[in-house]
């Protein structure tokens, strides 16, 4: 059975009919009139989406307007659809329907031209909403294919892409304030498809018909997706593996230390963002549960990696253990009291999958390879999560309320940079190296070219001997601040000597320039060499072809020439020094919490 | 490459004349056209066009979808389309 939420349009339109019967001798379908007044040619789309629905449990039976007289069979000719008796009446425009504005309309005038097409499609819907109990979807407007003013069509009072795009705000109000009244957000979907990839002209000449057969079968699906969420058939749990699906690595193996997540590499940022992704879904209101091959206890300390954006308390059920998947999976439906039908199941192991999906009827289960970076992509693929509405319960927690202090804080101005900072609410974690952060170090230390005082490259096991050494100060500096977490971004290696520090490496990443990271650094620096009864700090710097930023670093931190007592440093570099006796401390917009220091 | 013959597209049409007019069994030739071919409604033309399309990997301009009207005319169109896309 070809898997219609994924497969090619040409796979659906070769096996079409045949698919079609086959589904119509399923017994229990659900009875469904549908009503489409388009205003394009619809023939392929009601196609389309009539195999959807009957693939979904639904038996549909469609009355379609004639060609482009949406307005008149909502408007004056209602006996047509109060004979047909709709459940639900889609209407079905495109940017080629819309009443467009002059190119030379006034500012002052846009707004009563968007409200004079607003009010034609006003009239479809309270017609709709007086004579038929029925529920209705209008869809947004595609950006147009043309734009006659180019970038300045998207400004200028009369241009054809500020109008559309002020009349799908419109849209979206009366659809917020009408319960009866659904968006099909059009827009987004043609924007994520291309609009290069939506008009066929051919087509649109030939037949009427105004999109690609792709285009086509993306409405149909988006459709489906909000008819199964009116009558209830959303799903509703998201049933994630562990090892290489919401970290990389296997923890049973790697242990918590190893196992690849945070902001540290690329392949960890990438699971940190999908967790990011399942937790943006549970704050919505979608049920997060666990089924993983692995000793629970195990499983369970993957939770506690500093970096993990997913708690233990986010999941509702957590099943990890060595009995087979889908049994597990049976007993979490059983445990949570909702069927299986409701369930997506993601897991990056083909063989389990095809498990899970043989052995649990009903559940979703899809193809999303083994490359995190595209978990996320396929999941919203499959729309399995789509809501007509959003209660208070279904966006709880703080989301939308951390959103809200973000905005006002920026809606303030700042007399000074440092209030800028300030605003910037950052976080910094500063401690001695750690064993769970050595690669991130590393990879840091060998790439960094610009702020990088002595641009010196070190190995992982000169890194490892470092932090066993007590001769060696090392630090790292993690940053966050209000959007985000940016990560390990500094790294500082000293050499002490009984009356003085040389340090031999002092680097950051770009990504924090100018945040003030490098004074909550040397803060870090100064309280452990005076611990230490060192009341010196040499500094070094070594130019090369890309570190100009940092030429005067020493100076401007108040460190003073000193002369060079290494004969290996040559070719430009300098030496600096400074004195700590009466150090105070220089950071003031960071919230340090040095672990030792603190 | 060699180019495809008239009688190979009219053989790799038949199957899709097939599924498209929900007619198995059904034989078209060069003259088979919307006029003797029951249930050839405008419709099953969008459709045959579009899988014509897609199965040989030609797009047909707009001119050509206007001049269309036996199943010959789709044959020594979709010939000349791959002639051009094989030199």
């Amino acid at each position: 059975m070809l898997d219609l939420d994924f497969c090619s349009i040409t796979d659906i339109l070769m096996k079409r009919r045949g698919l079609r019967r086959q589904l119509s001798m399923e017994s229990g379908l659900r009875d469904l009139r549908i009503a489409v007044l388009g205003g394009t040619t619809t023939d392929e789309f009601v196609n389309l989406l009539d195999l959807l629905l009957l693939a979904n449990g639904f038996r549909p039976v469609f009355h379609q307007s004639e060609y482009g007289r949406f307005y008149e069979e909502a408007v004056h000719n209602a006996e047509i659809l109060l004979n047909f008796k709709p459940d639900l009446v889609y209407v079905h425009t495109s940017c080629m329907n819309v009443h467009v504005p002059p190119l030379n309309c006034a500012e002052s005038d846009l707004a009563s031209h968007v409200q004079a097409e607003c009010k034609r499609y006003r009239e479809i819907w309270a017609s709709l909403e007086a004579n038929l109990n029925c529920q209705i979807i209008q869809n947004n407007f595609e950006m147009p294919p043309y734009t006659i003013l180019g970038n300045l069509d998207a400004v200028a009072s009369g241009g054809l892409s500020r109008f559309l795009g002020e009349l799908n705000v419109a849209f979206a109000e009366e659809a917020a304030r009408r319960p009866r009244l659904l968006l099909h957000d059009v827009h987004g979907l043609s924007a994520r498809m291309g609009l290069k990839q939506w008009f066929d002209w051919e087509r649109y000449f030939s037949y009427k018909i105004l999109y690609t057969a792709e285009a086509n079968l993306e409405l149909a699906r988006s459709l489906n997706a909000m008819i199964k969420a009116i009558y209830g058939k959303s799903r509703k749990v998201l049933v994630l593996d562990l090892d290489n699906t919401l970290w990389g690595g296997i923890i049973g193996d790697d242990g918590v230390d190893k196992i690849q997540i945070g902001r540290e590499t690329p392949v960890s940022e990438a699971y940190t963002a999908f967790q990011e992704y399942c937790l943006a879904l549970r704050d919505r209101g979608i049920l997060l549960a666990v089924c993983s091959k692995n000793d629970e206890g195990i499983a369970k300390s993957g939770f506690e990696h500093p970096s993990s954006v997913l708690r233990l308390e986010h999941f509702s059920c957590f099943k990890a253990n060595w009995e087979p998947k889908h049994e597990n999976i049976l007993a979490i439906a059983k445990e949570m009291n909702l069927g299986v039908d409701s369930f997506v199941f993601v897991d990056d192991n083909p063989a389990e999958r095809a498990l899970v999906a043989a052995q649990v009827p009903g559940i979703a289960v899809p193809d999303v390879g083994n490359d995190v970076s595209r978990f996320a992509g396929i999941i919203a693929q499959g729309r399995y999560f789509e809501a007509v509405s959003l209660s208070k319960e279904d966006v709880e927690r703080a989301a939308s309320y951390a959103h809200n202090q973000q905005r006002s804080a920026f809606e303030a101005r700042f007399t000074n940079y440092g209030e800028y900072l300030d605003s910037l609410e950052m976080v910094a974690e500063i401690d001695t190296f750690q064993p769970v952060y050595l690669d991130r170090i590393v990879q840091l230390t060998n790439k960094t070219n610009q702020f990088n005082l002595t641009a010196r490259r070190y190995t992982l096991a000169e890194m490892e001997s470092a932090l066993r050494n007590p001769q060696y100060m090392s630090l790292y500096g993690k940053l966050s601040d209000r959007f985000g977490d940016h990560g390990l971004i500094s790294i500082v290696l000293g050499r002490k000597e009984p009356q003085a520090l040389h340090i031999d490496l002092w680097l950051m990443s770009c990504r924090v320039l100018k945040r003030d990271m490098e004074l909550a650094m040397l803060d870090a620096i100064a309280a452990r060499a005076l611990e230490s009864g060192i009341e010196r700090i040499y500094g070094y710097y070594v130019p090369t072809k890309k570190n100009g930023i940092v030429a005067d670093f020493y100076p401007k931190l108040g460190f003073v020439p000193a002369a060079s007592e290494d004969p290996s440093l040559a070719g430009g570099a300098t030496v600096w020094a400074l004195n700590l006796a009466h150090y105070s401390k220089r950071s003031k917009h960071i919230n340090v919490r040095d672990y030792k220091h603190g | 490459m060699a180019n495809v013959t008239p009688e190979a597209v009219l053989t790799e049409l038949q199957p899709i004349f097939e599924e498209v007019l929900d007619q198995p069994g059904l034989t078209v030739t060069r003259s088979s056209s919307s006029w003797n071919t029951p249930s050839w409604d405008s419709l099953a033309h969008i459709d045959l066009i579009e899988m014509s399309e897609r199965h040989f990997g030609v797009k047909f301009a707009l001119s050509e979808l206007q001049d269309l009207k036996e199943v010959g005319d789709l044959v020594d169109l979709i010939v000349i389309k791959k002639a051009d896309h094989n030199p």
